[in-house]
This record gives structure tokens, sequence and C-alpha cells, in this order.
């Protein structure tokens, strides 16, 4: 019997771990259709997750699942007993247990790996920001902006759209001006980038753009050739 | 040797290995899993119509090797890249031995690279040098991101690795070829990591330095070492087969790769049997760049840069002589398309 108490953790808890972003791919765990399952019963929660192949980095893998651990913590509160694990990847044993025993990456693979997942999310963070540079950027151009507007331009002088909400969202998250005031080019640690570097910097954000796309692409039909169908959400 | 409207093209096929992934030689999981990702990659990108069934995938003939590079697939010449993973494979999965054996089986169509490990230490400087000395390599396959004991990895510009290149520039074996790409591999954080290639190629001018799979997914850092580092190369296998799958990506990427690195330093491989070299090479002279990629980059994909893609840059590379009708015409001038708002950001490297 599910109750519509059930029913509204399960969403509550689908959406939270929509919060959960594959650090390199930039989207949501959800969109990417790596949760398999999320489901509240007596016995707590359970999530299972799967990533496109076998062999998918062990760090990057550990912090979904740890991210996802503690996003259904914050939809059940502690005392509830919380299951996730990642299936079909050659760590899962290390990090599901890892996770449950809520030790550090290092702990499950060794002291080494502990200090990285913290630079390698700020590593991804930033390139987050500087794709993010690069799609309001190029908008702007294709608008007809010139390189000498490009360079004085600032937030609030542009119109608002998808991109430069996230734009936005990636400043907050690396703690760089985000208001109407804010440049638009500034580098990843917030200095504002000279009119002689504007096209070095526009390069290098399309360069970051079309990988990170590339990737994306690669690993979502990765997946669907792993699996042959996409997962079937267990919440609306 | 590809023939098009009248025109000669060398094919040379920089990347692809004979192995046994076979049950029968997986020594554990890892074994198993490593040759399921790459069955995966190969289903995921290939054409219906090329995927082969996962049995005859993990270890096929090596009169299938030669028949479908050679008759099939327009190759000239072949490097065979050794990948050992002794850890996963009871007898290895792709040796240098084997790979030896099948080269003078062949005689002219293939060559052998060997593969180290540099912390391996002194035995492995050894065994280097005999293996050398048996196979007469002019090229190494390594991986940065393999694990070796307790070891998850290690860097191009550790004080073992530079022991390794000096070792290698000594015996005559000038290229280096470093996958750093897709994970089909335990690792760590350093396998996405390219960084380690920038300081090796500064301190071994002499030596070459193919990046296989063009750093994928880091392949934003891989063009800003390589436009600076004239002996570091681009080796587009697993970029080939998104002629197939996505076509806009793979003119996107190759843009980027043309602007930074330039048609000189790029060079051709299958990764057979991952994806075969026939459809690759068709599609890749079949392909026209899109046009909002041409207004983007400025750059169009010319004749003479894929004459070189697919053969002149790597058979300079390994000192092979091109028959004449496959090499670039005597008034060939540089490449000076019309470009629309960008300039290069530094001279492209003349090989």
């Amino acid at each position: 019997m599910r109750s519509e108490q059930t029913i509204d953790s399960e969403t509550r808890l689908w959406h939270a771990l929509a919060s959960v972003l594959d650090p390199e791919l930039d989207r949501p765990i959800t969109e990417l259709e790596f949760v398999t399952e999320a489901r509240i019963s007596e016995a707590g929660v359970r999530v299972r997750l799967r990533l496109p192949t076998y062999f998918c980095a062990p760090n990057f893998a550990f912090m979904m699942v740890a991210d996802a651990y503690d996003a259904a913590r914050g939809v059940v509160g502690d005392g509830t007993y919380i299951d996730v694990a990642l299936l079909d990847h050659f760590a899962s044993e290390q990090i599901n247990s890892g996770v449950a025993a809520q030790n550090g990456f290092g702990d499950a693979f060794g002291h080494e790996a502990l200090d990285e997942l913290v630079e390698l999310r700020a590593v991804f963070r930033r390139k987050a920001h500087t794709a993010s540079v690069d799609r309001v950027a190029r908008a702007l151009l294709r608008g007809g902006s010139d390189l000498d507007e490009l360079h004085g331009v600032r937030l609030g002088d542009i119109a608002e759209s998808e991109d430069l909400e996230r734009l936005r969202r990636r400043r907050d998250e690396l703690g760089l001006p985000r208001g109407p005031g804010a440049l638009l080019l500034l580098d990843d640690r917030g200095r504002p980038v000279d009119r002689d570097g504007v096209e070095n910097h526009l390069r290098f954000a399309r360069s970051v753009r079309v990988s990170a796309e590339w990737n994306r692409g690669f690993c979502q039909s990765l997946l669907h050739t792993r699996y042959d169908e996409p997962a079937t959400p267990q919440a609306s | 040797m590809y023939e098009r409207d009248g025109k000669k093209y060398f094919v040379f096929e920089s990347h692809t290995a004979h192995w046994d992934g076979s049950p029968a030689n997986q020594a554990n999981r890892y074994g198993e899993g490593f040759i399921n990702c790459f069955y995966d990659f190969h289903r995921n990108l290939s054409p219906t119509e090329w995927v082969w069934p996962l049995e005859k995938f993990q270890k096929f003939p090596v009169e299938v090797l030669h028949s479908e590079l050679f008759d099939r697939g327009y190759a000239d010449k072949a490097v065979l890249q050794t990948v050992n993973l002794w850890d996963f494979y009871h007898q290895g999965f792709s040796t240098a031995d084997r790979h030896g054996a099948i080269a003078e089986a062949y005689p002219g169509d293939f060559l052998v690279n060997g593969a180290f490990d540099p912390r391996a230490g002194e035995p492995g400087l050894d065994k280097l040098e005999a293996e050398h000395e048996r196979w007469n390599f002019q090229g190494v396959k390594l991986y940065t991101a393999s694990w070796y004991g307790e070891s998850k990895g290690y860097s191009l510009s550790d004080p073992w690795s530079y022991r390794y290149l000096a070792k290698s520039q000594e015996l005559g074996i000038r290229n280096i070829h470093v996958h750093k790409g897709p994970t089909v591999y335990p690792l760590n954080k350093d396998a996405f990591d390219v960084a380690d290639v920038d300081d090796a190629a500064t301190a071994f001018p002499e030596l070459r330095f193919i990046i296989e799979h063009v750093g994928m997914p880091r392949i934003e850092d891989f063009c800003w070492i390589a436009t600076q580092e004239t002996n570091v190369y681009g080796g587009l296998s697993v970029l080939m087969p998104f002629l197939h799958a996505r076509p806009k990506y793979f003119g996107q990427v190759l843009s980027e790769l043309l602007f930074f690195l330039g048609e000189d330093r790029l060079t051709f491989g299958s990764d057979f049997p991952l994806w075969h070299p026939k459809w690759l090479i068709e599609k890749f002279f079949d392909f026209e760049m899109p046009e909002d990629v041409v207004a983007d980059y400025g750059i169009t994909l010319t004749d003479e840069a894929r004459r070189k893609i697919v053969g002149l840059n790597a058979a300079a590379l390994y000192d092979i002589e091109v028959p004449a009708e496959c090499r670039l015409p005597e008034t060939e001038t540089a490449e000076a398309d019309a470009v629309v708002g960008a300039e290069p950001v530094s001279p492209v490297a003349v090989a």
C-alpha cells in the first residue's frame, strides 16, 4: 500500500536526486538516465544508479553516489535507512560500501585520493562556468556585438536567457560576481579579461563548450547502447 | 591506397591491434569488463551493418586482421599498438611478441610498437631494450592512467618516465603514443590530465608525442598544450567514428584541432576492430564541414588536409616513403583559407 505521503516523498526524492549533477557532463543524473530506481518504503530509501561504462572514473562515480546519498538524506532526515548503490561498475563494491559507511573517497580507495574530489569538483565548476561564458558570448556575437563591446559588457546589459541564468548559478558556486554590474568576461578567479586577451579567452571558452558537448553526447549514447533502453523512472 | 576522382591517397593506419579478449584469456572481471567496454564503443558508433558479434570481437583470426585492413580498409601500412594488460589477461591482451609474429608473417605491411610502464623500474628498461632488439620498434604505446600495484597512475614527467623516454630516444624509438582518452581502464583523476604531455614534450624535443584520442574528454586542454608544442600530435581514433554517429560534433572537434594544431599534426587511426577503416575513410572523404561550423572557425577541410591526415603525416613519423602519385603537389603552398573573424593563436606548425 503506497500512501499519498510515500508518493509525495518519492517525488521529493526524485527532485532531490535531480540536484545531483554528473560533475563532468554538468547535467542532472536524473536527466542523464543514471537513476534506475528511487523508492521509499518502510525499509527506507532505495536508490540505484548506473553509468555509461563499466570503467567510468571511480572518483566521479563516487561523487555521484555520495551526492545522491546526501540528497536522499536531505529528504528523509536522520534515522531513515538509506541504501544507495551503483550497479555494473568495476568499483561498485568499494564505492557503495564506502558511501554506506559515510567514508570519503580516500578511505574507500586509499588516502592519496581524498583531496582530489574537492579539487576535482572545483575543476569542473570552473569548466562549467567557462562553457557558460561561451554560450552567452556567442549569442551576443550573433546579435551583432563586437569584441570591444564584449569586453565591457555587464550581466545587467544582457537580455535574460537560460544560458545567462546558468552562468549566474556557476558564478554563485565559484563565489564570483554575478550581479547586474558584473562583467561578462571574467576569468574563473574573477579577474577581468584584458582587451588583448579577449580573443584567446573566447577561443578557450569555445573549446571547453565543444569538448563538454561532445563528451555529453558520447556518454549519453553509450549508456543507451549499454542498456539498450532508457531507464524507467520510479517516481514522476 | 584510397582512390577517388582519379586521385590516390596513401593510407597509414596508425592505431590497430590484434588482441585476445576471449573468456579463456580473461583472468578476472576486469578482463571481462574491459573487452565488453570496447564492444559497447564498437556497437555504439558503428553503422549497424558493421557491427560484429561479441565472440568475433573478443578474438578473431590474424587473417581477418590483415584482409580487413589491407584488402577492404585501404591501408598501405599499419602500426600494431601493443597493450599488455597482464593483470587482466592470462596471456596479455595484445602483446609485442604476437604482434611481431604477425609483422613477420606479412612482410612490409605491419610495423610493431612496444609498450612500457616506467613503474617497472630498472628491469623494465632492460626489457624494453631486449624487445626493441627483437622487434625494432619505432614507437611505443603508453597508458599513464593504468594501475600498477599500489600506484593509481603515473605522469610522463615523473623521473622514471624521463629515464624511459631517454632510453627510447637512445634506442631510436621516436614515436611516443600516449593514450589520453575515454576510460576503458581502472583509473584515477590523472587519467584525464594531459598536462604531463607538456612537460615531457618540452624535455624531449626530438621525440614525437602522439596523443591518442586527442585527450578526449579534455580536448580543450590538449589543444592548448599542443598549439605550443610542435612535437605533439593528435591521434584521431575515437573521433573518426563520429563521422557517422554525430557529424556535427565531428566537424566542430576537427575544426578545433585544425585551428590549434593545423593539418600537419593530426593522424588517422581506426582503432580496428573497434571501427572499420573502410567506412571511416570513405565517410572522411565524403565529409563536408557544416556551414555554421565553417562560419564559426573559418576552416574548411581541404583535399590536401585529408591527404595529410590519412597518410602523409604518419608516414613522415615512421619514415615511410610514399609513392610519388600520393605525395603533395610540388607547388603546394601553405593553406590560406579566408578566415572570418579569428586568426590562428600561433603559427601553424610545419612537420
